[in-house]
């Protein structure tokens, strides 16, 4: 099955989640008191290799698995909603401590409760749509 | 093995992980970005029929549906195989700064004064839905979060992606500074 690749891809998302500590709510704690490098030195490690990676895919024209050429789409312009959005979610990320990859992550590592932030998350998301055109971007 | 995948990751090898599960996304053909998910299932709620928004081919998104599937068991994996008998190595300045507003540090990966089952109040309630309504809501407004912008966005250079991950702190150090000492 081909789907299966991308189980598996989660599933070892889900275990790094865990072992790295990012799926902690008192690591973001941390992390927004400036109180360790640990959170900076995940994201830091993760960004600067991703660089590498991506500037070399481009470099050298590298295929995915199916043969295309892999695409990396710039993000649309402005700044109004990056600011705006980015900030709202910053609320809610150091409330939760959970990003919405972390939220699944700790459904499955036992924290049932974590299920009523899903779904905030989900009636955010639907909120968002429902507003979009009266929104600045 | 085992036991070496027992203990909590240093960072460095963290960091490596998620830029390796990133990589392996870009060579499936896909781009990584967890919050997706959640206009997708928005979708197959049939919430395309009543705004434009989620009204889109949600079958292009199984993918990513099946990842969020398989972070889950991911979960479920840590806890009963992977689980580490050491308490959190949380900074004792964190600690101290969350017991003077009324946070208990318990060595647990998340508070059970928050997220426990039996702590489960009104008020809890109501802070748990409404930090996931902000998370929902900017992740979707800013076009996505910690995975789409501040790992994929960043490693490709996105100046919107940078600007997203200041709002991430803006936003995080007003609710961790100001407002958080209010709810507890």
């Amino acid at each position: 099955m081909k789907g299966f690749r991308f189980v598996l891809a989660g599933l070892i998302f889900g275990i790094i989640m865990v072992k790295s500590e990012a799926a902690s709510w008192y690591r973001i704690q941390e992390m927004f008191r400036f109180q360790s490098f640990h959170m900076y030195g995940i994201i830091g490690t993760a960004v600067t290799l991703g660089t590498l990676a991506v500037y070399l895919i481009k470099r050298f024209r590298i295929n995915d698995s199916e043969g295309n050429a892999i695409v990396l789409n710039d993000k649309d312009k402005g700044w109004k909603k990056y600011i705006i959005g980015g900030l709202v979610f910053g609320l809610g990320w150091a409330l939760t401590g959970a990003c919405p990859g972390p939220m699944f992550v700790n459904i499955g590592y036992g924290y049932i409760t974590m299920i009523i932030v899903v779904a905030g998350a989900l009636l955010g998301t639907y909120l968002y749509g429902l507003l979009k055109s009266r929104l600045p971007h | 093995m085992l036991e070496f995948l027992k203990q909590p990751w240093p960072w460095y090898i963290s960091g490596i992980s998620i830029a390796a599960v990133m990589v392996v996304l870009l060579y499936f053909g896909k781009s990584f970005g967890f919050s997706s998910n959640l206009k997708t299932l928005c979708t197959i709620a049939g919430a395309g029929k009543k705004v434009s928004f989620f009204d889109f081919e949600w079958k292009t998104q199984k993918w990513n549906l099946l990842f969020l599937i398989g972070s889950i068991l991911g979960g479920i994996i840590s806890a009963n195989l992977l689980k580490s008998d050491a308490p959190l190595q949380l900074s004792p300045a964190t600690i101290n700064d969350l017991s003077a507003v009324g946070v208990h540090f318990d060595g647990q990966l998340n508070p059970e004064q928050l997220y426990g089952m039996h702590a489960l109040s009104i008020k809890n309630l109501l802070l748990l839905l409404t930090g996931g309504l902000l998370v929902g809501f900017g992740s979707r407004y800013a076009g996505g979060c910690t995975s789409g912008h501040a790992i994929s966005g960043l490693s490709n250079l996105q100046l919107p992606s940078l600007l997203v991950v200041i709002g991430f702190f803006a936003g995080g150090l007003i609710m961790t500074h100001l407002l958080l000492p209010l709810f507890f």
